[in-house]
């Protein structure tokens, strides 16, 4: 067997081509998977046309709301791009320079202020499904944003005109008396007033004025709270239940690893036994020179070891730029040797299996790169029959168990680490049969 | 070999062939495409398993690596050099000095002077000496070649030839199989005729032609020899 490993590496030292794209390739690709995950989708660029005239407000109560906070919300949600008239957003719709436009209708005040039409906005987009999906998406979240920043302010102003309501005071409305009594302080008033009235029909009256007062006093106090939850009803409030949290750009760290360990290791283990039929030195190999499993063993080894050494190499990189617990170094080595030794067992199943270089690299791209993707798919976001059929695909390959094992060694995330180990154990000896059913022909 | 036998599935590749290789005997397997040529020198050589029937090896060896394997394609690692390839073979068949057994195997088949380039930059011919090179590596009694000179040009033909006959006459025994037929007149001390994994002949090549109306040569005996018997 060291003879043959040192064939191998021989070989490997003259392929610096194949070598330098079996390692720059996954992690190039890793890189990006992990830069998708961890950056959150950028600003979508808007066209906004803002028709209302200069300075428009709306009144509530006694304070005035100026409607260009509304567009100032919105900007602060997209990456704005004011143009004058809507046949200008349009063109810049066309031209592909903004995704999609806004336009704030002139009635937007008066339609605000009326209390009974609700004010309406205009939205223009173009694009292929994908985009018009992506566009709708990312609008709809930035107006969401807009609307309840906006709503905040009206909210504001209307507990403002309640408060003054029941405080008293200046109301600041044009004709409006100076030093208002408030609805709160007219029930002490009155019962002043009633305490020096004679028993009679007079006293009655002012005292069901008095609990008229009172009881309006009570309940436009509590609306002005109802206000308040009626901008934001629900607030959320997150406890995970299983596991330590894993934050977003380590856990790309961990994605990004296990893709390359994936990579690396089957595209080699593959290739390196599907090279042995190719040029035909298999069959000169078994008869009695090399065992089967010592040749298998060979391949998947040299192979799990190159990965293990990118794999590593790419923690410790990353480490430079990513906050990593080093003090989980031991967990971090056992993880990416399990992970690499299955990865390892899968490989020369293909070789075995594919029985050419070309045949082989293909169907290790085809099965690896979809079992990255269907590893990462998040329960809830497909329906429980799919989730459950992707979770049986995820679990008889080993880029999942691979995924948790690094996880937990890297982030101390749930499950822990025994039971991936275990996992990527009971597959490599699978794989590892499979490769030995395939290798019982040698031609 | 004895009673030997192979069936893949429902189909029988071989059935009852026995015969013996003597030292120094240069024995040619014939048959049409199909009779069981390859699979016969592939059991002989341990890359498959017989189904039914014994091999033995040479005198005074036990198992398949006592006796040398030529493929009919150069069995080769095209990214390594010629020295490399017949190192890694010395090392695997454990012979007991690699550098001398690879240094005699240069010589013995003329490549000296290309020992360090890539077998990827040999042409036909000195890549199957280098595969004929590796079948001698561990100075076998026995070789089995299977269509050496199937690829080759009539020049690198003859040389093969000569070269195996040099070995023949170092008492090195040799079973090839082939298609041309020309080569087993002129090469073989003995013929075996296979078709449909059955051995309908084994003598020497002007046995087969006696077989035949005078003034055909080995070519149209064989092909009258296997049409009588419904081939």
């Amino acid at each position: 067997m060291r003879w043959l490993l040192l064939k191998d590496l021989t070989i490997l030292r003259r392929s610096r081509v194949l070598v330098a794209v079996l390692v720059l390739y996954p992690v190039a690709i890793a890189l990006l998977i992990g830069l998708a995950i961890s950056r959150s989708p950028g600003k979508p660029r808007v066209a906004i046309v803002d028709e209302t005239p200069p300075g428009q407000t709306v009144q509530v109560g006694s304070a005035r709301v100026e409607v260009s906070r509304y567009a100032e919300q919105l900007f602060s949600q997209v990456q704005p791009s004011r143009v004058p008239t809507r046949a200008q957003a349009v063109q810049e719709i066309k031209a592909g320079k903004v995704l999609a436009a806004v336009v704030i209708p002139a009635d937007i005040a008066s339609r605000l202020a009326s209390g009974f039409e609700q004010a309406r906005l205009e939205v223009l987009y173009n694009g292929n499904a994908l985009e018009q999906s992506l566009v709708q998406s990312q609008l709809s979240s930035a107006l969401a944003q807009a609307n309840i920043g906006f709503s905040e302010q009206i909210q504001r102003a209307a507990a403002q005109a309640i408060g003054l309501l029941l405080s008293g005071g200046n109301l600041g409305v044009l004709g409006a008396p100076a030093n208002l009594v408030g609805l709160s302080q007219i029930p002490t008033k009155l019962r002043s007033v009633i305490a020096r009235q004679p028993p009679g029909p007079d006293r009655v009256a002012l005292e069901q004025v008095e609990a008229f007062a009172a009881f309006a006093a009570q309940n436009l106090s509590l609306a002005r709270n109802v206000l308040s939850t009626i901008g934001q009803p629900i607030q959320i409030q997150s406890t995970l239940i299983q596991g330590r949290r894993t934050p977003l750009n380590t856990f790309a760290v961990v994605v990004a690893v296990s893709v390359s360990l994936m990579f690396v290791c089957v595209l080699l283990a593959s290739g390196g036994v599907a090279l042995e039929r190719e040029e035909h030195a298999l069959a000169r190999l078994v008869r009695g020179l090399v065992s089967r499993e010592a040749l298998l063993a060979e391949k998947g080894a040299l192979a799990a070891g190159c990965a293990f050494a990118v794999g590593f190499a790419m923690l410790a990189g990353i480490g430079a730029f990513v906050a990593l617990d080093w003090g989980r170094v031991g967990l971090w080595l056992l993880a990416l040797a399990l992970g690499s030794i299955a990865f390892g067992a899968l490989g020369v199943a293909i070789g075995a299996l594919a029985r050419e270089v070309r045949a082989a690299s293909l169907l290790a791209f085809l099965l690896s790169l979809p079992l990255a993707f269907l590893a990462l798919v998040p329960s809830g976001s497909v329906g429980a029959a799919l989730y459950e059929a992707i979770g049986a695909i995820s679990f008889v390959f080993p880029f999942k168990a691979s995924l948790q094992a690094l996880d937990a060694a890297v982030n101390g995330a749930s499950p822990s680490i025994g039971g991936p180990l275990v996992h990527l154990l009971a597959l490599t000896i699978f794989f590892g049969a499979l490769a030995r059913v395939g290798l019982r022909r040698v031609e | 070999m004895r009673d030997l036998a192979k069936r893949y599935g429902e189909r029988v590749a071989l059935r009852d062939v026995s015969f013996d290789v003597l030292a120094g005997e240069l024995v040619a397997v014939v048959g049409p495409n199909g009779a069981g040529k390859t699979t016969l020198l592939s059991i002989l050589a341990g890359v498959q398993r017989a189904s039914a029937g014994e091999v033995g090896g040479p005198a005074g060896s036990k198992g398949a690596r006592a006796i040398g394997w030529v493929p009919q394609q150069p069995a080769l690692y095209s990214k390594l050099s010629v020295e490399e390839n017949l190192r890694l073979f010395a090392r695997l068949e454990r012979v007991a000095d690699p550098h001398a057994a690879v240094e005699t195997m240069l010589a013995q088949t003329e490549l000296r002077e290309r020992a360090h380039e890539l077998v990827e930059r040999l042409s036909g011919g000195n890549r199957q000496r280098v595969n004929v090179a590796l079948g001698l590596i561990a100075d076998p009694k026995l070789l089995a070649l299977d269509e050496p000179s199937s690829a080759l040009d009539p020049g690198q033909r003859a040389r093969l030839w000569e070269f195996v006959d040099r070995l023949v006459q170092g008492g090195t025994s040799v079973l090839f199989s082939t298609h041309h037929l020309g080569e087993v007149r002129r090469y073989a001390t003995r013929a075996i005729v296979l078709a449909d994994g059955e051995l309908l002949f084994d003598g020497p090549p002007r046995e087969l032609i006696a077989t035949s109306p005078p003034g055909d040569d080995f070519e149209g005996a064989f092909i009258a020899f296997l049409k009588a018997r419904g081939h």
